[in-house]
């Protein structure tokens, strides 16, 4: 082979679990460049990688399907690549199928469905390792005789797992299948190939009967369930506690070198240090929490343990309107809700899906943490109950508790709303349990790091710079005796939205903090953080931490208000930005936008009242 | 084990669905385990494969009496 012959284009096609994606991250060292398919909202992952003989190969990972016989939008996506009929997509020089070795009598049907394309293909014979300690002997030779294309083996998730797979790429191995019998029934043809080439000691592993004995037992299931989420919350506030210490001293200490730097220019000093690094340390701060739970989500993910949640919550989120199929996307909207939003796509019922996209925002995301935690610590007392637990980790189990409870109630008035009432599809996969790979694990944590990172990076830099100027300027009078932002730009919107926002107990700081809150919710704290470093009278003041300010000049009923209304926030513009492209249209982000608006309104304005009314 | 899979409607997709999935005349399925609430959903254990399925769904699938050696 030369280098300089046109790069061949493979497709990774396969039912889901088998194994796909780490093959994908195997084979192309997980340097991938996501983006969409033109025109829907699936995502596409593409990667390159040279043979060890110089070969240059382009390789799409499509998504998992059981069937060309498409039954949601992401089995459209892959029949239609396959078939080389998707517009502005190339079809593959060469399809390789991705079997589960483990699993072949349901994943050698879309193999032979495969064939049935006559395009060139190999077949990847993936967790060999687990079929060789299940005992699973697979006679290899006889399966690519029946099947008519080369086979090999591959253990996606060891080094060097895939050098059979890149050998057979560089011979150029790849064939077209032998065109079948016409009409052939596919069933009876996976039946004889599993009886020619494959002896199962047993149908499933021993090992998974007895887990699932226990987990999806119905009283140790929940509460392996319940045990599961609440160390979740306890992680998230304790665990990540001293990395966040580390990082904000660190960002605190550059921003003060840099500011010493600038002494002779104040206003620009007060850019950098105020504006710049107060925003940057605030968010950065927050990365540790959300690198702990992405690392839950993605263990619970690998393991195959999130679709046993799934069976064991069905029936709740069924009558809620939702589908076991919905805890998922809604998991991973505790992280954030833009992957929760993106991940309702593997939902197959349409109106299953928009209801998820349209109560994810309601799970407590990420990004609100950071008010949580600055409120708490400020408010709620750190009293041990019970000797293990303490107030303060319950109060943050109750927010996202009544984030769930409300999620649950919207979606059942949907449902009822709903003018379809023809039935919703569960028909569930539940996966073999895996150790999780701890690449995998890292290679999503690093992902996931990335899109915070960037996604906060852009939008948090020019919100605080704005917010910044406009607390800043026009610079109080001679002689002022308030605080330098009473008399800005901000002191004057947010006097003005106290109108709206004083029923609920939000003062101006609060109005203020809440505008470039809602185009990201984490920008929140940094702009409090801002107004309150800028309306100190003096240096120490604005040195003392915000928690401790806030502490003294807010009462209780305003505390809670805040935390109830960051329980449903009107949403980030990100995450309007990604319902708007995953459900094409723009009545859903009104819909969404509004309803959101009046929740949290109304949920602030019953706590202020009420603990008023109590203290 | 499975007799037949029956569509409640023309061009059932949940039925097509189980067929692909390997509900086929012939083959032996058991019900493993069923959801905590209401005993619902079932975990069908179909050749190498558990399935989540919902009542209406596995309510599809006919079954027969495997035939005595
Ligand atoms: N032991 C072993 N585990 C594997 C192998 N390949 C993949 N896995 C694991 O199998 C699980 C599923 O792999 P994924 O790559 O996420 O599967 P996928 O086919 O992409 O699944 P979808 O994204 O749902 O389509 C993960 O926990 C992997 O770490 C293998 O060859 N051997």
């Amino acid at each position: 082979m030369n280098a300089t012959a046109p790069a061949l284009h493979a497709a990774l096609v396969g039912s889901p679990n088998c194994g796909k994606t780490a093959l994908f991250n195997r084979l192309t060292g997980g340097r991938a460049k996501v983006a969409n398919y033109a025109g829907v909202t699936i995502e596409r992952k593409e990667g390159r990688l040279e043979t060890p003989a110089g070969r240059q190969v382009r390789v799409l990972d499509l998504p998992g399907a059981y069937s060309l016989d498409a039954a949601s939008p992401d089995e459209v996506i892959t029949r239609d690549v396959c078939a080389g009929r998707l517009a502005g997509e190339a079809a593959p020089d060469l399809i390789v199928c991705v079997l589960d070795a483990t699993n072949l009598r349901l994943h050698l049907r879309l193999a032979l469905e495969l064939a049935q394309l006559g395009r060139p293909m190999l077949v990847a014979l993936n967790m060999m390792d687990v079929a060789q300690r299940r005992g699973i002997r697979i006679d290899i030779d006889r399966l690519q005789a029946g099947l008519g294309v080369p086979v090999v083996a591959t253990v996606a998730v060891r080094h060097g797992g895939a050098a059979d797979l890149l050998a057979a790429l560089d011979r150029g191995a790849a064939r077209v299948p032998p065109a079948a019998p016409a009409g052939g029934d596919l069933h009876a043809r996976v039946r004889a190939l599993l009886a020619e080439a494959v002896t199962m000691p047993r149908a499933t592993a021993a090992i998974d009967d007895a887990i699932d004995a226990v987990v999806l037992n119905r009283v140790a299931g929940l509460a392996i369930l319940a045990l599961v989420m609440f160390l979740i919350f306890q992680a998230v506030f304790s665990w990540a506690a001293p990395l966040q210490d580390a990082v904000a001293a660190g960002v605190a200490g550059a921003g003060e070198w840099v500011g010493s730097l600038l002494g002779s220019m104040p206003l620009l000093q007060s850019l950098v240090t105020d504006g710049i690094f107060a925003g940057l340390g605030t968010v950065l701060e927050f990365l540790p929490q959300i690198l702990v739970l992405f690392l839950f989500i993605l263990v619970l993910e690998e393991s195959g343990y999130l679709p046993r949640a799934a069976f064991l919550l069905d029936t709740l989120m069924f009558r809620a309107g939702l589908t076991g199929r919905s805890f998922i996307p809604l998991l991973s909207s505790f992280a954030c809700a833009i992957p929760g939003i993106m991940a309702t796509r593997s939902i197959a019922d349409p109106r299953d899906r928009l209801t998820t996209i349209l109560v994810a925002p309601l799970m407590t995301c990420s990004a609100r943490l950071p008010v949580y935690t600055l409120l708490i610590a400020a408010f709620i007392p750190r009293r041990d109950v019970f000797g293990i637990f303490n107030l303060q980790g319950i109060v943050l189990f109750v927010l996202y508790l009544a984030g769930i409870v409300s999620a649950l109630a919207v979606a059942w008035v949907i449902k009822r709303l709903q003018r379809d009432r023809s039935e919703h599809m569960l028909l569930m996969e539940l996966p073999s349990y895996r150790l999780p790979d701890p690449r995998s694990i890292l290679l999503g944590l690093w992902e996931r790091a990335l899109i915070f990172l960037r996604r906060v990076g852009g939008i948090l830099l020019s919100l605080t710079i704005l917010l910044w100027f406009l607390s800043s300027f026009p610079a109080p009078p001679e002689g002022a005796t308030l605080p330098p932002i009473d008399y800005s730009y901000a002191g004057h919107i947010g006097r003005w939205m106290t109108h709206v926002f004083a029923p609920i107990g939000f003062n101006w700081q609060i109005c203020i903090a809440l505008i470039p809150g809602l185009a990201a919710r984490e920008v929140a704290v940094s702009s409090l953080a801002t107004v309150y470093a800028l309306s100190a009278a003096s240096e120490e003041a604005a040195a003392a931490a915000l928690g401790t300010t806030i502490a003294a000049q807010w009462s209780l009923a305003t505390a809670l208000s805040l935390l109830a209304w960051y329980v449903f926030a009107p949403q980030c513009m990100s995450t309007l930005a990604v319902i708007r492209r995953e459900t094409n249209g723009w009545r859903y982000v009104w819909i969404s936008a509004v309803y959101l608006f009046a929740l949290a309104y109304l949920a602030s304005f019953i706590t202020y009242q009420l603990t008023l009314a109590l203290a | 084990m499975v007799g037949q899979v029956e569509d409640t409607e023309a061009g059932d997709v949940v039925a097509r669905r189980l067929r692909e999935l390997g509900f086929v005349a012939g083959e032996p399925v058991r019900v493993v385990a069923s959801g905590p609430f209401g005993r619902d959903p079932l975990l069908v254990q179909i050749g190498y494969t558990r399935f989540a399925l919902r009542r209406p769904e596995a309510a599809r699938v006919r079954l027969v009496d495997e035939p005595q050696p």
